[in-house]
């Protein structure tokens, strides 16, 4: 006994080493296991509160660039609004009234406003802060976008902040079709360009097109259906020559995100609910 | 004594604020991100209780985790850094190293150089290796590892020099 003690005691800066390595690499395996609850993680109290001052300070510098997107964005929706307008003052043919009722379907999703105060795109799997919490009910698994595109998923969620699992991160997946036809594919990303990600099992029967659109196709309930996503760069079939990888362009610049939405679907708990069951 | 810790206070405070909001945003080349702050470790009293020390690195990289979110790959490589510093001493320095206690300031360029360069290599090498977390990318972390352990190295360089300089 008195050896063993004496061992240990002899030993003790390696036991030490040894106890807190099992505990970071026990951290890093959990953080790439998607879905894991994350014990170390950017959306608390603490780097919450400093990143939100640095990026308040931030901000003014992008207040421009921020405004133009706005604009944008308010240019688009305005467009939206007169088809809107002119499809319910001429119900008249089928189309008009299928265009109605997708608009309105369009209620099941609530945005909710927040503001990005950290992002990352450098690494193998990057995460984005955003300000906009529990108290906004922001809570795991809800989409978020911008008004050009999806950038990720949200992940841990405390009162005021959340972390969001960027598109950038080899654990993000989502369904993703093509704009003109209802093939579709899973997007991932291979940890090398930010402003490329790559779609895969993509049918080979689907008309892939360089420079068509790919868009969210609303199989997930987390994204609704036609939020864009990218274009088509290059395409090419993979190792079982019966799928598609497709090589896509993002819309969305995501080196520079200021204000995003996060998507609630107010029937996705119905919807997993029914979903499990079936599993069962 | 009280002089010494405030001014490792200040130096910790210091190197993470440079880290988490201007060397974390460099984005060098789309990817190259220096970590400078592995200098705080470097020229942490050579002298300390070796266990505090570990301590004291463990924290220093799950704080950059915490910020990163980045699970414990920085704490993860900031322990090997802390546990193999006085074998790279050793190694840099020779035998003087056991026998009066240096300073880092004190020492030629360099030694100093290959202290730090050992040192950074083996911190982002593990760091890199724990990031990317597949062994097919072999080649892309190693590639990743030494650009970045160029960079960092001549920005520890940098500011160990001009830190020094000052206290003479």
């Amino acid at each position: 006994m008195q050896q063993i003690i004496n061992f240990l005691i002899r030993n003790k800066h390696f036991f030490l080493f040894a106890f807190l390595l099992a505990l970071s690499l026990a951290f890093t395996i959990q953080s790439h296991s998607y879905h894991r609850s994350r014990f170390v993680n950017s959306a608390n109290f603490f780097s919450g509160g400093v990143y939100t001052s640095v990026s308040n300070l931030q901000n003014y510098f992008k207040l421009t660039e921020y405004n133009e997107q706005l604009l944008q964005e308010n240019a688009s929706l305005r467009e939206r609004l007169q088809d809107y307008d002119e499809s319910k003052t001429t119900l008249g043919n089928i189309d008009n009234i299928k265009n109605a009722i997708e608009i309105d379907s369009a209620n099941q999703y609530q945005f909710i406003p927040a503001q990005v105060i950290n992002n990352s795109y450098s690494k193998a799997d990057n995460f984005i802060t955003i300000r906009g919490g529990k108290n906004d009910s922001i809570q795991r698994d809800l989409g978020v976008i911008t008004s050009k595109g999806i950038v990720g998923i949200t992940d841990k969620s405390s009162s005021d902040f959340c972390t969001v699992l960027s598109m950038l991160n080899s654990n993000f997946t989502t369904n993703a079709k093509l704009k003109s036809s209802e093939h579709f594919g899973t997007v991932q990303w291979d940890g090398k360009d930010p402003n490329r990600i790559q779609i895969i099992d993509m049918q080979q029967q689907a008309p892939v097109k360089i420079g068509d659109t790919i868009e969210t196709s609303g199989k997930s309930a987390i994204f609704p259906k036609g939020i864009p996503i990218g274009t088509i760069e290059s395409f090419d079939l993979d190792q079982s020559k019966n799928f598609y990888i497709l090589s896509v362009k993002l819309l969305n610049d995501m080196t520079s995100l200021g204000h995003v939405y996060v998507i609630k679907n107010k029937f996705k708990d119905e919807i997993k609910a029914l979903e499990n069951r079936d599993n069962e | 004594m009280n002089n010494n810790l405030i001014l490792l206070i200040i130096r910790f405070i210091g190197l993470m604020t440079l880290q988490i909001f201007i060397f974390n945003h460099i984005n060098l080349f789309g990817y190259i991100n220096p970590y400078p702050y592995v200098l705080f470790l470097l020229v942490f009293p050579f002298m300390a209780n070796r266990s505090l020390y570990i301590l004291i690195a463990f924290f220093t990289g799950i704080t950059l985790d915490m910020f990163g979110n980045s699970g414990g790959i920085h704490a993860a490589a900031c322990l090997f850094l802390a546990y193999l510093r006085p074998y790279a001493l050793r190694f840099a320095f020779g035998v003087s190293y056991e026998y009066n206690a240096i300073k880092l300031s004190k020492v030629g360029f360099y030694e100093r150089f290959v202290f730090i360069s050992v040192m950074v290599i083996i911190h982002h090498l593990i760091l890199f290796l724990l990031e990317v977390f597949n062994i097919t990318d072999i080649l892309y972390t190693l590639n990743k590892t030494l650009v970045t352990s160029i960079f960092t190295i001549i920005l520890c360089m940098v500011i160990n020099i001009l830190l020094s300089r000052r206290k003479e």
